[in-house]
């Protein structure tokens, strides 16, 4: 793959986004791992943590955006696609700072983008083979967005709420202007339907939260299904200027 | 002229002059104050003119006239809250957009000057 890349004039920009909040014990390990294994460049985004967050990720050789709130992930997420844009940066990986992702399934999720095969790269526990166990509601509500993506874009979707993904330059530029607050993984299949954009799922290993608890819990998970399903189906009436 | 409607225009005028005075003193924002000042002004007029009130609510078919009085109010409080929630709806983009840049500012500030002092 890295033979791919360094054929081309320019080597492509890429930029490592990391979402944290509450995550001191597992941004710093997660960082190293990062800058050990690639020359990318690491922005961990604390999400208006009151822990040691954005120490640690300091510590560990990361640039820190510190949000003066909490913004919630999407939010989150998207000043870093800011950040990515100002900069120039032609690709964008996003992974949790959590431990959930596996440092190592980077390049699976960046290839397919170097190489232009695609616009947005999605990394998937359901592909290949899986140790992912997920509870009942959350296996239901995956299903359900599984089935909505596949009618309403047409996108074969296995894993529609992964957080693991990599996305080029166009998406991140829309993205700033537009993405999700919350939730904003189900929404972006229809961001990516409008523009068009060529997206793929690749295997990937997730694994049980490390630390802190996920962000969808069984009581949320009712409002996050109305949610997300609500925004969905106005995003695909919405005009985007 | 019988008690409730005397209760009624002391009632909507003593409104409609307490929220012209907040926008005077500029406590209440001209664009927050016009569906107030609106629905303060009809139940006024309706008040006043209770001829107007019982022909309209026989119009509609409402056979209580001071009915018609609660429905016009119930829909300029529903109109109000609307207002309102498209009103938190802008603070809140505007709120997210504000907090990305600062911190985006922030990292610039970093970068700029030299890590002497370590003092937040």
């Amino acid at each position: 793959m890295h033979h791919a890349i360094s054929m081309t004039e320019e080597t492509p920009r890429v930029l490592v986004v990391i979402p944290a909040y509450q995550e001191e014990r597992t941004v710093g390990g997660l960082v190293r791992s990062l800058r050990e294994r690639y020359p990318y460049d690491a922005l961990v985004v604390n999400d208006g943590s009151t822990d040691r967050t954005s120490e640690a990720a300091r510590e560990a050789g990361s640039t820190v955006l510190d949000l003066p709130c909490n913004l919630g992930i999407g939010g989150a997420v998207q000043t870093g696609f800011l950040y990515a844009r100002d900069r120039g940066y032609d690709v964008v990986v996003r992974i949790d700072g959590d431990g959930q992702h596996e440092v190592e399934d980077i390049p699976k999720v960046l290839e397919p983008i170097l190489a232009g095969r695609a616009d947005a790269v999605i990394g998937s526990r359901f592909l290949g083979e899986t140790e992912y166990r997920g509870s009942i509601p959350r296996i239901f509500g995956i299903r359900f967005f599984r089935l909505l993506v596949n009618v309403t874009t047409g996108y074969r979707v296995t894993d529609p709420t992964s957080g693991f993904f990599a996305i080029n330059r166009r998406l991140v530029e829309f993205y700033s202007d537009h993405y999700p607050s919350d939730y904003p993984e189900v929404d972006a299949y229809i961001l990516m339907h409008r523009l068009k954009a060529r997206t793929i799922e690749v295997p990937v290993r997730m694994y049980d939260r490390a630390e802190g608890k996920s962000s969808i819990t069984a009581f949320r998970a009712v409002y996050y299904m109305v949610k997300v399903t609500l925004s969905y189906l106005i995003n695909c009436i919405r005009r985007f200027g | 002229m019988n008690r409730v409607t005397l209760f009624s225009i002391c009632t909507s005028a003593g409104f409609l002059l307490y929220i012209l005075e907040m926008v005077r003193r500029r406590k209440l924002r001209e664009e927050y104050s016009i569906l107030w000042l609106a629905g303060s002004v009809v139940i006024l007029a309706l008040s006043l003119k209770q001829d107007w009130l019982v022909g309209i609510a026989h119009a509609v078919g409402i056979v209580y006239p001071p009915s018609f009085l609660f429905l016009v109010g119930i829909l300029f409080i529903l109109l109000i809250l609307i207002h309102f929630s498209i009103a938190i709806s802008k603070l809140h983009q505007m709120n997210k957009k504000m907090a990305q840049e600062i911190a985006l500012m922030k990292l610039r500030d970093e970068k700029a000057t030299p890590p002497s002092a370590d003092s937040l």
